[in-house]
């Protein structure tokens, strides 16, 4: 059974065309990438599956259920959560804070308390600066900020935008081994990345998405050895 | 092209000139008004505490109606002009609520109790106002540039203060007088006006309620994070048209409060009573930093005492003619040099460009 289903979405910008039919089909426990060069499309595609964008044609459902019924607000309590391009944590927020609005659809203070030490266990960082303003904090501390609040909610599908975006490699192999064992712990994963050779690597599948459309999919494995994809995204010859 | 770059720069010169002047002939005012005023001993120090008890329960009230102004501002960066005619609906409604407990006998025996009545009916009508006007006003417009909710919120400026009069007429209401709140309390040998010490008490106690709601609620934590940034916000599952609602309705809530406590020191109400006070509490806002909610508090203290000891302190003695005509003045001129030299007020963060 497919977990996420996103069927000929048509996504505007005013009059900009922005996503032109995309399909998506995200299995339960999966990591399926996107990946695509700058001003693809991508971030788009997120957005509206999170519901801050509505598509004016086409579908998107959870588990057989439409998605776009929702607002972005409801969209959370159906299981997605979005770790946004800019990580977008609230820097006048303490680390704590932070983590306590990824968990606002979580109604149960038990639940909450339960969240907050999984979170500091998985980030142990997080832990040590827990009163700090997420402002102060390092770009690779505030994108596991970002996605420890977005696991706050208890997402069966977590979406990822750009993680690696600004960080030094070292942190960047971090970041994707979180990656990984979120998705070991149950998570299915919808990874948007620019940095397709490490998406590639962890991911189970990919699609390639061109100025709005997707142009391209097969197995991570496959995609890695395409020589389009090498040749345009992995900067071989 | 050099032509132009020096007249440019001559013209920068003179605005730079003109500034500096302003500067130091504000600072002489006050250092040689000061200096004058201490050496001459007009006033005894009864009376300087006098002024400065005065300008503590006056800046409260500033103080509460600029967190209206600070923490709408802070959510949708909107000036929102309507806000001192939230205010008057406070003043209004406690009035109405304050007569009747009055009437019934209810108000001189229980005269705490009946107050704090008033003061929440106020809060309840002027939030409800508040909440309507968001909805009504300002929501419908929240896609279009700054200028056009600005301009919505001076036509319900108009609209409440109009709708009033036609209510109500425009003449002043004269407030009931509650004896057991007449007289003084001594406070470590001072004799202070009972109404002064009540104004303060409470706007404090409002003030500490709404700090405590603001940073450690659910709901505050909600509206801190919608005043950064509302798409994350909302990808947390919070409601931001929810959270926007409920911070008008906070605001208007304590313009509400602060009407009955303005009613309570001046002892009337009118339509038009809400104009001065709201310039004077935004001006509070401003000074504080706009946005910054324990700048609003410190704002509104700081424009309250300024008002009640500068006339007397600052320009009496530099020859001017009955100074508390001025005090009106120094408030309006103090918003110029905010404007002028710190725009981000006392508290307030540089403003950044990108936002
Ligand atoms: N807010 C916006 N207004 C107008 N056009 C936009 C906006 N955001 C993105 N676009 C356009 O939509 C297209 C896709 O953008 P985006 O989804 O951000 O790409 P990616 O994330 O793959 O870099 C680009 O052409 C971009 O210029
Ligand atoms: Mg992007």
């Amino acid at each position: 059974m497919s977990t996420l289903t996103i069927d000929n979405i048509h996504t505007y910008y005013g009059n900009i065309h922005a996503l032109r039919g995309i399909s998506l089909k995200i299995e339960k426990g999966e990591i399926v990438t996107l990946i695509g060069g700058n001003g693809a499309g991508k971030t788009t595609t997120l957005r509206t599956i999170s519901g801050l964008l509505k598509p004016r044609e086409g579908n998107i459902s959870l588990d057989g259920e439409d998605l776009l019924k929702y607002p972005a607000h409801e969209v959370v309590y159906k299981g997605v959560s979005m770790v946004p391009e800019g990580r977008g944590v609230f820097a006048r927020l303490t680390v704590l804070e932070n983590l306590e609005m990824g968990a606002f659809s979580r109604k149960s203070k038990e639940e909450l308390n339960h969240n907050l030490e999984k979170m500091f266990t998985l980030f142990p960082r997080l832990k040590e600066r827990r009163t700090q303003t997420a402002g102060t904090l390092s770009g690779g501390e505030q994108q596991m900020l970002a996605t420890g609040r977005a696991l706050m909610a208890n997402p069966t599908v977590l979406l990822m935008d750009e993680p690696s975006m600004g960080l030094a490699p070292v942190l960047v192999e971090l970041i994707f081994d979180i990656i990984k064992k979120i998705n070991e712990d149950g998570t299915t994963i919808l990874l948007v990345e620019q940095n397709a050779l490490m998406a590639l690597s962890i991911a189970n599948r990919g699609y390639v998405l061109q100025t709005g459309e997707i142009t391209l999919t097969d197995t991570a494995q496959n995609l890695k050895n395409n020589p389009m994809v090498q040749k345009a995204y992995l900067g071989m010859e | 092209m050099m032509r132009t770059s020096f007249s440019e720069r001559l013209t920068d010169w003179a605005v730079n000139g003109f500034l500096w002047g302003f500067r130091i002939l504000i600072v002489l005012i006050v250092v040689i008004g000061t200096f004058l005023t201490i050496s001459s001993g007009k006033y005894t120090n009864e009376q300087w505490i006098d002024f400065i008890v005065s300008g503590i329960s006056q800046g409260s009230i500033y103080a509460l109606i600029a967190l209206g102004y600070t923490m709408v501002y802070g959510i949708l960066r909107m000036i929102n002009f309507a806000h001192g005619e939230i205010f008057m609906t406070g003043a209004f409604s406690g009035y109405f609520f304050a007569t009747w407990l009055t009437s019934t006998g209810f108000m001189n025996t229980n005269p705490y109790i009946g107050l704090t009545f008033s003061i929440i009916f106020a809060m309840l009508i002027s939030a409800s106002i508040a909440m309507l006007v968001e909805k009504i006003a300002y929501r419908p417009l929240r896609g279009a540039s700054r200028l056009v909710p600005l301009i919505s919120a001076i036509g319900v400026s108009f609209f409440l203060q109009y709708a009033f009069r036609g209510f109500f007429g425009p003449g002043v209401y004269a407030y009931p007088s509650i004896d057991a709140l007449d007289g003084d309390w001594n406070i470590f040998g001072i004799e202070i006006l009972k109404v002064k010490i009540i104004v303060v008490v409470s706007a404090f106690l409002m003030m500490a309620i709404l700090y405590y709601v603001v940073m450690f609620t659910k709901m505050g934590k909600a509206m801190r994070a919608v005043s950064e940034n509302k798409d994350v916000a909302s990808l947390m599952g919070i409601d931001v048209n929810r959270v926007i609602v409920t911070t008008f309705a906070l605001g208007a809530a304590m313009a509400g409060a602060a009407g009955v406590l303005y009613a309570l020191i001046f002892r009337q109400v009118s339509f038009y009573m809400g104009i001065v006070p709201g310039v004077k509490a935004f001006t509070a806002a401003v000074l504080g930093g706009i946005g910054n909610i324990p700048g609003a508090m410190v704002g509104g203290l700081v424009l309250g005492i300024l008002e009640s000891v500068g006339p007397a302190l600052f320009l009496e003695s530099i020859g001017i003619d009955r100074p508390y005509q001025l005090k009106d003045a120094i408030a309006y001129i103090m918003l110029v040099m905010i404007l002028l030299f710190r725009p981000s007020g006392i508290l307030g963060e540089r403003v950044s460009k990108k936002a």
